[in-house]
């Protein structure tokens, strides 16, 4: 065991400058039989991230977070949670909260009732935690309900609850805001705003793209098992270079242009409209070829990539995005011309 | 706000807050054996459990009094003392309640533990707290076990208290004929049902195990009243009495050592060891289970 400085608990100690991350996931894999559910996945969650898990259904993130919180045990590779393995201790979790797919509680026990139980399984001065945490989930009234009773949208905040008696440094969610009415979801992300605005690390897991792009810096987007991409949004956007959209009196040579003109790249035609990608001095140089091969412009503008967009072509295409760099892959990968 | 979370300042909360310069007092058995005792409170079938453990004597007493006003006596032990000490109705009660109703009492909560954990998905949500997995299998075991003791007592309190109410506070008859007085015959009554807690103890030991392997609450109630029926099944196969004093259903007869003179002590120990034979590889097993399992139900 690691001495503590004086006044520093060891919790503190694992969050200070040069720290071990609060994720860092090596090589985990997990298989049912045939099955390989998670297939050598990497990532690595700084602190102060808000780091999103994207992937579509089956593609093994809910089975990723059970290995991190150390519910069921991978096949191979390693988890971390500030350098600890939670397989080997629940001291591991120290300062890490969060829950898998629906949070669950015992139904014919009240919401404090359950909430004062899993601060007494938390230890410490967890239950000192129980008035606040009800506060901010807006629950105060119904915590004298049975959680029977609860709809799905307070099950979901009260989960969140549980989660903040334990006064985490690192929070690990799974679809948050899955089955909430609009509102409850517009709540949702902005509770999780919040707390990561206080530095709280969080992981999350969702579908909801929108959601990851405004509340996320970072993403590991996942496909059968695998991860694709893993970084910074901005990052992957970046990669996936500007794309533009063309439209000429004579779109048939307009293409036979783009394809011959340097720094032209992923040349499509979608909907009797031209698309590629290209920076701004190869579009420049590719309007003066067009006009002097006859081409006249009717239209020349940039497309806005969603996080959406490339989700998709990530996850449902060949896993590349206009040049970006799937996780793993050595260089950079080819653009089709 | 109706849907949504709260306006209070998460900073309360925030990161570090409550951590800093506190060591922090961890959780243990003890903690999840309270707990698991409040949860057990708020259960319908422990309810179920305790209640057909009160009821069951109060009704066989009833029948007594009608069945003497018919015809009296029976063809098993204490059959003829049962209309002249209300000690003897507890003893009965362990006599005929080993062939199912106990186990069946048992199994209820034994049976349910883990398995409705599994159900509700709340193993994951207990097992992502500041407990290792012993602390909570312990912690489940030890309620279960304090349940079963519960139950077993609240049967044999209330069936004096009934039986002397009908018959009264009398001296009882031992099984050597000899005559004991009210107060000894209570001492032996209670003493009977710890010696019943052998049997009893291997009971919630089969339950635990099907509780954990099974994850099915029903399965393994049933099974482990199959079980227990089984054994008596055995029992009373021909050809199979070589078996007899290894049985689990026999150890159920063992605190009638206790009501001979000289107390004869070879049943008793008998059942000790050969329900530890039973009890420890099931207990050994279920712990080993829910040590290593991968929670991914719920």
């Amino acid at each position: 065991m690691t001495d503590t400085a004086p006044g520093t608990s060891p919790l503190e100690e694992r969050s200070s400058p040069g720290a071990p991350p609060p994720v860092e996931v090596r090589g985990l894999v997990k298989r049912y039989g045939e099955l390989e559910a998670v297939a050598g996945v990497d990532l690595t969650v700084k602190a102060g991230d808000v780091y999103g898990y994207l992937g579509p259904n089956g593609a093994g993130k809910t089975t990723c977070l059970r290995m991190m919180l150390g519910l069921i045990r991978p096949t191979a590779g390693s988890v971390r949670l500030f350098g600890r393995d939670p397989q080997e201790t629940v001291q591991a979790l120290d300062g890490v909260a969060g829950f898998v797919e629906a949070p669950t509680f015992y139904p014919y026990l009240t919401g404090r009732r359950n909430l004062e139980l899993l601060a007494g399984f938390d230890g410490g001065d967890a239950g000192d935690r129980i008035d606040q945490a009800l506060e901010i989930v807006d629950l105060t009234d119904r915590a004298r309900d049975k959680i029977g009773g609860y709809s799905h949208g307070m099950r979901q905040r009260i989960g969140i609850a549980a989660a903040l008696l334990r006064d985490p440094k690192l929070l690990l969610l799974d679809e948050p805001a899955t089955g909430l009415d609009p509102a409850g979801m517009r709540d949702m992300r902005l509770l999780i705003r919040r707390l990561a605005d206080q530095g709280m690390t969080v992981l999350l897991s969702s579908h909801l793209l929108a959601e990851v792009e405004e509340l996320c810096n970072r993403v590991a987007i996942v496909r059968t098992g695998k991860i694709v991409y893993e970084g910074a949004i901005a990052d992957l956007k970046r990669g996936a270079g500007a794309t533009y959209r063309l439209s000429t009196t004579n779109d048939e040579r307009a293409i036979a242009v783009c394809r011959a003109q340097p720094g032209i790249a992923d040349v499509r035609v979608a909907h009797g409209r031209i698309s590629f990608a290209a920076d701004e001095p190869a579009v420049a140089d590719l309007s003066q070829a067009l006009i002097e091969a006859g081409a006249l412009i009717h239209s020349l503008a940039p497309q806005t990539v969603t996080l959406e967009d490339l989700f998709f072509s990530l996850t449902e295409g060949d896993g590349v995005v206009n040049g970006t760099v799937p996780a793993g892959d050595p260089a950079p990968a080819e653009a089709s011309r | 706000m109706s849907s949504g979370v709260g306006t209070a300042d998460t900073t309360r909360l925030g990161p570090g807050v409550g951590v800093a310069g506190r060591s922090r007092s961890r959780p243990g058995v003890g903690t999840v054996y309270r707990w698991e005792l409040l949860k057990l409170r708020h259960q319908k079938r422990t309810y179920l459990g305790l209640g057909a453990a009160a009821i069951v004597p109060i009704l066989f007493v009833v029948a007594i009094h009608f069945r003497h006003h018919r015809s009296g006596g029976g063809d098993f032990a204490f059959a003829s003392y049962l209309t002249k000490s209300g000690l003897v109705v507890p003893l009965v009660l362990l006599l005929f309640g080993a062939v199912w109703m106990f186990p069946l009492i048992t199994a209820l909560v034994a049976g349910d533990i883990f398995a409705s954990e599994d159900h509700n998905g709340t193993l994951k949500t207990v097992l992502t707290r500041s407990l290792e997995r012993w602390h909570i299998f312990t912690g489940k075991a030890l309620a279960t076990a304090t349940y079963a003791v519960t139950a077993i007592f609240i049967s044999g309190t209330v069936g004096v208290i009934a039986g002397s109410i009908q018959s009264g506070f009398n001296s009882v008859q031992t099984l050597s004929g000899s005559i004991v007085s009210a107060p000894k015959g209570l001492e032996l009554v209670y003493l009977s049902l710890l010696v019943y807690l052998i049997p009893i103890g291997t009971v919630v030991c089969i339950g635990l195990l099907l509780s954990t392997i099974t994850r099915n609450s029903a399965a393994a109630v049933v099974g482990t009243l199959m079980i227990s029926l089984l054994f008596q099944l055995i029992g009373i196969l021909p050809g199979l009495g070589a078996l007899q004093p290894y049985l689990l259903s026999t150890q159920f007869n063992a605190w009638q050592g206790l009501l001979r003179q000289p107390i004869d002590w070879a049943p008793i120990v008998r059942a000790a060891w050969v329900c530890a034979m039973y009890a420890v590889p099931a207990l050994a097993t279920a712990f080993l289970v829910f040590l290593r399992r991968d929670v991914a139900g719920g």
